[in-house]
């Protein structure tokens, strides 16, 4: 079961403050890791520790341009899992607009035959 | 009329919640009478539910069978684990696509709310296997999930 330990590592990464905080920064571009501690006062090894924490959850790549080392987002890290709930909210959604009309259309036929 | 909240709990559950404005009795009974899931448990528009059976007691059978009408189906069966009408109901299900799915085990409550109703249901978020038979099954509108929606839905999720 992989693919369920690896959805356990993604949500995991997502649950701290702090790497959503990373993500966001790196969903306007590449940073480096110093780039990421900067607005956050947090320490670079702590911050090493959250790029690791997002690497292993598939959320992050990292590259090797010469001295520096920059990361970003990995292309597809929770499309998939986005794409399930955005499916199952638009399903619900419609579901529940339908349930509405079906419990007023109830309650106007108690009112038309008490 | 009401606006659903769609979170992840933890690591492995799901929470929809929503507001009706109807009594618990009503919106319970919606969820357990055959005749009445038929016309409203039905996701996307365009899909049907030819099959609906639903045992409405303790270790009574559900069996919903869903149609697009364009060669697109699949099944859910499942049992009913306890009920506390008008309040209460759980259940276990799973997907027929035709591969099986994992058991989820959904509970769903019914609170009075003012004059309506709050209704909290709570389910194991699918493995990603069972994501992707769900994502093939025809249900999807559009693939280009975003960054930005993630933000707008997920995080917000998670912070909760």
């Amino acid at each position: 079961m992989l693919d369920t330990n690896k959805m356990d590592a993604t949500l995991r990464a997502l649950s701290d403050p702090t790497r959503r905080a990373m993500l966001a920064r790196l969903a306007q571009g590449e940073a480096t890791v110093s780039e990421l501690a900067e607005p956050v006062a947090i320490s670079q090894p702590a911050i090493s520790r959250h790029v690791k924490v997002l690497l292993e959850a598939g959320l992050v790549e990292q590259s090797i341009d010469g001295a520096r080392r920059p990361c970003r987002l990995a292309a597809g890290g929770l499309r998939e899992l986005d794409a399930y709930l955005d499916m199952l909210r638009h399903a619900l959604e419609r579901n529940y607009d339908r349930l509405d009309r079906l419990l007023q259309a109830q309650k106007d036929k108690r009112k038309k035959h008490p | 009329m009401s606006k659903l909240t769609l979170t992840t709990e933890g690591e492995t559950f799901i929470v929809v919640k929503r507001r009706f404005a109807a009594s618990p009795e009503d919106v319970y009974r919606a969820h357990m009478d055959p005749a009445l899931i038929a016309q409203w448990l039905l996701g996307p528009d365009g899909w049907t539910m030819p099959v609906c059976i639903n045992e409405a007691k303790v270790g009574g059978k559900i069996r919903y069978e869903w149609n697009n009408g364009k060669g697109g189906g699949f099944f859910l069966t499942g049992e009913i684990l306890e009920l506390a009408p008008p309040h209460r109901i759980v259940h276990v299900e799973r997907m027929h696509m035709p591969g099986v799915t994992p058991d989820n085990r959904v509970t769903t409550t019914f609170e009075a709310d003012g004059a309506g109703t709050l209704m909290t249901m709570r389910m194991s978020l699918p493995d990603a296997a069972t994501r992707k038979a769900m994502l093939g099954s025809g249900m999807e509108r559009g693939m280009e999930a975003s960054y930005a929606r993630f933000e707008a839905l997920f995080v917000k999720g998670v912070a909760a």
